[in-house]
């Protein structure tokens, strides 16, 4: 048998020289080993992060560039031998071992391309458990479980699905938000690009729990790796009789499709993304009606995240009494963290609800890459808020991070060193709601093009005390104006900079 | 407003063909042409309406409001830079002003002999390793000033 040799095929890896190494093993060993492309483990200092099967485990070497690898070779990078770029054995590095990996379980390990890789590794389980359960018993599976919409909403995953479940109707959709569009954000990514099985498992319990039988995955044009390896998964899926008339045999039928997106951040918000996936302008709309009761093309429809689907296959197979073992007062399960910015250690950090920020900053991220202390961190993405460095202790879960004004969203945390200009950063938060603000609310529309230029007037020091009063009711408008999150939740990065960074706001005059 | 010319005209055929039926399908029908032809063509938006049975008016909605679509070529290469928070925490100020200098163009501009454009973007999802750019769809990471001189040299200035 070939000795197999992983090589991440994921885009970070990719933008850091992955194919390159993949190119240059082939054709110095590829008569030897066997080179299996996967998706990241997540420790993205590390990439490119190559591994070699052997007796004692999957050994890691990184990062490895293509010119490396002559050397690797010849110190016996088959055999797992010594050389200075070996990490050991990869699960036991410190930054994995000490992680709960549920929904990233084989992200990283397996071919994204293979059923039987997937099925090997635990893969359709929970699907097969599904089979045998009536869809109300699955609902009630998920509900139980705390699983609650890891897109940033942190819904009941369960109450979105029973509502779905008890509308009468002819045609039902699942439709999987996989516009990851927050900066900061990459879970969605890896889990497409390294699991793609797992989504796909996922919207198949979905679609058996609420009597849909068409599904899409809504994917952002941004990510061309994602939606490739989306589309060989399916069909893979379809040849081996998990997709299609009848699942497994069952009488049960599931399609599955991919529909992309065209740079637009506004897509993320459920109802936008609907809109989208009808052919039209992504325009939010005004709720009620919930999608789960008038969704796509009027139909009752699921919306759920990528990891908030991904995750339901573990929770089928191992039982929701396992998955809520993780986590804290209301905030259960896992939640995948993904380090970005400006962190020595950068990647993806799956933990239970609860470690704290400090923790995952200094534990996992190792401090800054810059070397200099570390001031704020942005969590949720771009329309999250600011946390100063007093407040590195809070834990990280929905609940406690609402009680300082601050929110999870989708996970992502981005850190700044102390050389970040917050008010360049509060008045950003704007320009991004300008350019990617849909139209159709003026809050939204008016109010954050407005933003930029009270914060430009408050720091050329025109009346400041006035321009600070106008940019905190600007603020309030948009919060309580807006229709949807992208005006409604702009604000709270800018004010939480006001508030923890005033220093930076001081009048500087033209420049 | 101009004709389409055959090779446009066979693009927007073949894909209101390939995709017409489906459900909701005007955005896979203008990917599949701007994947043909690199771009939409303005002339193109009143057959793709009819093809569809949809108002011109609703083609073009779709078409301004999205923006990975556009109504005009690109350069022979197209440099994308992210611009979004993650990049900004590690140097992306920085490599946004050096791209623009460097390529002699502003954001969302076209050199004037079509050689390059320079496309601002908001998250590549490489957040970990930025800053991060695509140059001709390929993305690269932890770009510095110099790097992004070494990519954009790379294969000439055709």
């Amino acid at each position: 048998m070939a000795i197999k040799i992983y090589v991440p095929k994921d885009a970070t890896a990719c933008s850091v020289g992955a194919d390159e190494v993949a190119t240059a093993l082939a054709a110095r060993a590829g008569g030897r080993a066997e080179i299996v492309r996967t998706g990241s483990r997540g420790l993205f200092w590390l990439e490119p992060l190559i591994e070699v099967a052997t007796p004692a485990g999957r050994i890691g070497y990184g990062p490895v560039g293509a010119a490396d690898v002559p050397a690797l070779l010849a110190a016996g990078l088959l055999e797992g031998a010594a050389h200075p770029l070996r990490l050991g054995v990869v699960d036991e590095h410190p930054y994995l071992k000490s992680q709960q990996r549920l929904t990233f379980a084989r992200v990283g390990i397996v071919d994204p391309a293979s059923v039987a890789d997937y099925v090997a590794h635990g893969g359709y389980r929970g699907l097969e458990r599904a089979l045998a359960m009536s869809p109300a018993e699955v609902v009630k599976e998920v509900a139980d479980s705390g699983l609650r919409g890891r897109g940033g909403a942190a819904f009941p995953t369960g109450i979105k699905w029973k509502t779905v479940l008890d509308q009468a109707a002819p045609q039902k959709y699942v439709t999987c938000n996989a516009d990851e569009g927050d900066s900061g954000t990459f879970a969605d990514r890896m889990l497409m690009e390294g699991d793609p099985l797992s989504l796909v498992e996922g919207m198949t319990i979905a679609g058996l729990a609420v009597g849909a039988t068409q599904g899409y995955i809504y994917c952002r044009v941004e990510y061309p790796e994602s939606i490739a390896a989306l589309r060989t998964a399916i069909a893979a899926a379809h040849a081996a009789g998990y997709l299609g008339a009848s699942i497994r045999g069952s009488g049960r039928r599931f399609e599955l499709g991919v529909r992309v997106g065209a740079g637009a951040y506004i897509c993320g918000e459920e109802t936008s993304m609907l809109e989208s996936l009808e052919g039209r302008r992504g325009e939010v709309r005004v709720r009620p009606p919930l999608p789960a009761i008038k969704g796509l093309f009027g139909a009752p429809t699921i919306v759920n995240n990528v990891i908030s689907l991904a995750t339901v296959p573990v929770i089928l197979e191992r039982g929701a009494e396992y998955y809520k073992q993780f986590g804290v007062g209301r905030s259960l399960g896992t939640i995948p963290l993904q380090l970005a910015g400006n962190l020595k250690r950068g990647g993806l950090v799956e933990r239970a609800f609860g470690v704290t920020l400090r923790e995952v900053l200094e534990d996992y991220g190792g401090g800054s890459v810059s070397g200099r202390p570390l001031r704020a961190v942005q969590i949720g993405g771009p329309l999250g808020a600011y946390v100063p460095a007093s407040q590195f202790d809070t834990p990280l879960d929905y609940e406690s991070l609402a009680a300082i004004g601050a929110m999870l969203g989708h996970g992502g945390i981005v850190a700044f060193d102390d050389t970040v200009d917050m008010a360049r950063m509060a008045r950003y938060a704007f320009e991004f709601c300008a350019i990617e603000s849909c139209g159709k609310c003026t809050p939204c529309r008016i109010g954050s093009s407005r933003g930029v230029n009270v914060i430009d007037n408050l720091l050329a020091g025109a009346q400041p005390a006035e321009q600070r009063r106008l940019l905190e009711e600007l603020c309030e408008t948009m919060i309580q104006g807006s229709l949807c999150g992208l005006g409604g939740m702009a604000p709270f990065p800018v004010q939480s900079a006001l508030k923890h960074f005033p220093e930076d706001f001081a009048p500087r005059g033209r420049h | 407003m101009s004709s389409l010319d055959a090779r446009a005209h066979a693009a927007v055929e073949s894909a209101i063909q390939r995709f017409g039926q489906e459900p909701g399908p005007l955005l896979v029908v203008l990917h599949a042409v701007q994947d043909a032809l690199g771009h939409i063509p303005p002339a193109a938006i009143p057959e793709i309406a009819a093809g569809l049975n949809l108002s011109r008016a609703e083609v073009h909605g779709v078409v301004t409001f999205y923006h990975y679509f556009r109504t005009s070529p690109q350069g022979r290469r197209v440099v994308q830079v992210c611009r979004a928070e993650a990049c900004q925490a590690r140097g992306g100020a920085a490599l946004e002003a050096h791209a623009q200098a460097r390529l002699g163009v502003a954001f969302d501009e076209t050199s004037a002999d079509g050689a390059v454009t320079l496309e601002a973007v908001y998250c590549l999802g490489n957040c970990a390793t930025g800053p991060s750019v695509r140059i001709d769809g390929r993305m690269h990471g932890n770009v510095t000033p110099e790097r992004f001189d070494a990519l954009t040299a790379r294969r000439g200035a055709q």
